[in-house]
């Protein structure tokens, strides 16, 4: 498959052809292609630091939604065994926007659950561009639920541009639906991690995301409201989308600076969505220890931490 | 995606009457926003800001709200000291704190949520009442606090804990901040519940995005002020998104008690002495006590 390339990702995108068009021309063509195609690798190393590294952070809300960017769904083969997607709300409908289900993650079971964009227009349909009704965080419920009941620990995954702003979603209890999730999450009696592994969108990201620990991906973000939503509003007019994008303060640097997340998961070199598996190991590798530790603490310590966390969110004198 | 509409609109409907408007020596008539009908101010304020002919009800200052909701002379005012920083050195257009120092001016300094302890027909309740005219009640770390705290006053004194919601939502100058607000005053919820202490929720208009979709719809009774504008997605958003015309009365009161979302609608002269009976019920415990 063709990789997509940001608008500043270019130069990356034409060296990369470059180096591709000379390694296609074949052994035949002497030592001197096989130097040359080195070289530039090397240069092309060099290139993918400078850019990613000196990212603006509007820049980096643009990697967080990026074309190729892994969803759930592409790494739940790479981080997990025995999968078993549990579907429907049992109320109204299955929601696509959100998957989950039953999992064994490095010797454990867990019950995964995480937005899902799609990747082709079929897709994006069917899961709704991965924006959730208040079905999609009923099933949410339902498998936390599970969860507590049978004691398996939950992992979230968040990658959502929002809940659906739709006249369905609102008749449906919306509003409701994400303050169920956040209420029931706060108390939930199994250890709960979430994991930020593209657009945390707001109220729709936050309705899987709170847990004993919160962790980001390096190139995702997290935000109050999107950089265009608060363009609008603020500036009213869309196009002041990168200043909004700088006054938010959504990058994992930044949660981490607010002290609001423990830890930055780093991604390869040329972001998550250049090589998947490396992008699997390094988030699974994180998962596994913060799991470890918090399954050997007791429940109760368990739960008082994660309430006094919550306690304490916010700034403020007096 | 936007959540946070444009909801912050300078009240057009403060007329000032020319000085051939014989009796009405303070000058100042209120036009109804739904009926146009000319209201004399002082009426108004008497029918606790509810136009006479068409049972409108206008926005309210959280200060009116506590006289109503209260007896007279019962009201205290607590957690007055708390003052919102300015975590992210927010600027736009202008500067947070330029807005915040504004605001201070405008509504008082006490930020989007004010903390009562008082008494309704004789029973002690904690009050957490949003003030709109404060940055459209936008609720960041301040009006987070202020939440949780008057939970906990009312775990403190045993009694009955009050919401009257009337925001925009989240305070997008906070950014994620504002949005942890939600969670950390959804998960105090659980402490109430634990404690068995009623938890009635008022949703004034409007009742949007981040306030909304948190405490605001954790209450065990909820209910809304007639014709008040409750939702998740700003309706401007909604139309945007779905590119279609919304329904009559869409995210109106009466439009979520049909769709089960709501316990009621009720007036507000209606309103202590639904609150009493409600607080009767909850707390009358008389199949404990015959166990
Ligand atoms: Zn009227």
């Amino acid at each position: 498959m063709a990789n997509s390339y940001l608008e500043f990702e270019r130069p990356i995108a034409e060296l990369t052809s470059k180096i591709d068009d000379l390694s296609g021309m074949g052994k035949d063509s002497g030592v001197n292609i096989a130097e040359e195609v080195e070289r530039l690798n090397g240069k092309k190393d060099k290139l993918v630091e400078q850019i990613y590294s000196k990212a603006t952070r509007a820049q980096i809300c643009q990697l967080s939604r990026h074309p190729d960017r892994p969803y759930i769904l592409d790494y739940i083969p790479h981080m997990f065994d025995d999968f078993q997607e549990l579907h429907g709300d049992r109320a109204f409908s299955d929601d696509g926007a959100i998957v989950g289900g039953l999992a064994n993650f490095r010797g454990k079971s867990i019950v995964v659950v995480g937005h899902q964009k799609g990747r082709d227009t079929k897709e994006k349909i069917k899961r709704n561009f991965g924006m959730p009704r208040p079905e999609g965080y009923r099933k949410a419920l339902r498998l936390f639920k599970l969860a507590e009941r049978f004691e398996i620990p939950v992992l979230t995954f968040i990658d959502t541009a929002g809940a659906w702003p739709g006249i369905d979603a609102e008749e449906r209890g919306q509003s409701e639906a994400i303050a169920r999730n956040l209420q029931e999450l706060a108390a939930l009696k199994v250890p709960v991690i979430c994991t930020v592994i593209g657009e945390g969108g707001s109220g729709g990201a936050l309705a899987i995301g709170v847990g004993d620990r919160m962790y980001m991906q390096q190139f995702s973000t997290y935000s109050v409201i999107s950089p265009e939503g608060c363009a609008a509003i603020l500036w009213r007019d869309r196009a002041h989308a990168d200043e909004a994008a700088e006054a938010l303060k959504p990058t994992a640097l930044d949660l981490q600076s607010l002290g609001l997340i423990d830890a930055i998961i780093p991604e390869p070199k040329e972001g998550a969505h250049r090589n998947i598996e490396e992008a699997a190991e390094l988030m699974g590798d994180l998962l596994e220890k913060s799991l470890d530790e918090l399954l050997n603490t007791p429940l109760d310590k368990l739960l008082k931490s994660r309430a006094e966390r919550l306690r304490n969110l916010g700034a403020f004198s007096g | 995606m936007s959540w946070f509409t444009r909801l912050i609109e300078t009240p057009k409907n403060i007329l000032k009457s020319s000085s051939s408007d014989a009796g009405s020596p303070e000058g100042l008539w209120v036009k109804c926003p739904r009926c146009s009908e000319a209201i004399y101010n002082k009426e108004l304020a008497r029918n606790s800001m509810v136009c006479s002919k068409c049972n409108h009800h206008l926005r309210m200052s959280a200060q009116q709200r506590a006289e109503l909701l209260f007896d007279a002379d019962t009201i205290e005012q607590l957690d007055t000291e708390l003052r919102s920083e300015d975590p992210l050195n927010f600027k736009d257009k202008k500067k947070y704190k330029d807005r915040t120092r504004d605001a201070n001016k405008k509504a008082g300094p006490e930020d989007a949520i004010r903390n009562y302890i008082g008494d309704i027909q004789g029973r002690t309740v904690s009050a957490s009442i949003f003030e709109f005219a404060y940055m459209g009640g936008s609720m960041g770390s301040v009006a987070g606090e202020k939440i949780v705290r008057g939970m906990e006053h009312a775990l403190e004194r045993g009694c009955p804990y009050i919401l009257i919601a009337a925001s925009g939502g989240a305070r997008m100058q906070e950014g994620v901040l504002s949005l942890m607000q939600m969670a950390k005053t959804s998960s105090t919820v659980n402490r109430l519940n634990e404690a068995k202490l009623p938890f009635v929720c008022l949703l004034t208009d409007p009742t949007m995005g981040g306030v909304s979709a948190s405490h605001a719809w954790l209450g065990d009774i909820i209910i809304a002020e007639p014709g008040a504008l409750i939702g998740f997605a700003g309706p401007r958003v909604i139309q945007e998104t779905v590119g279609q015309k919304l329904p009559e009365g869409f995210q109106r009161s009466e439009f979520l008690l049909e769709h089960g979302l709501i316990d009621a609608v009720v007036d507000r002269a209606d309103l202590r002495d639904y609150l009493s009976t409600t607080f009767n019920h909850l707390t009358d415990r008389s199949f404990r006590q015959s166990a």
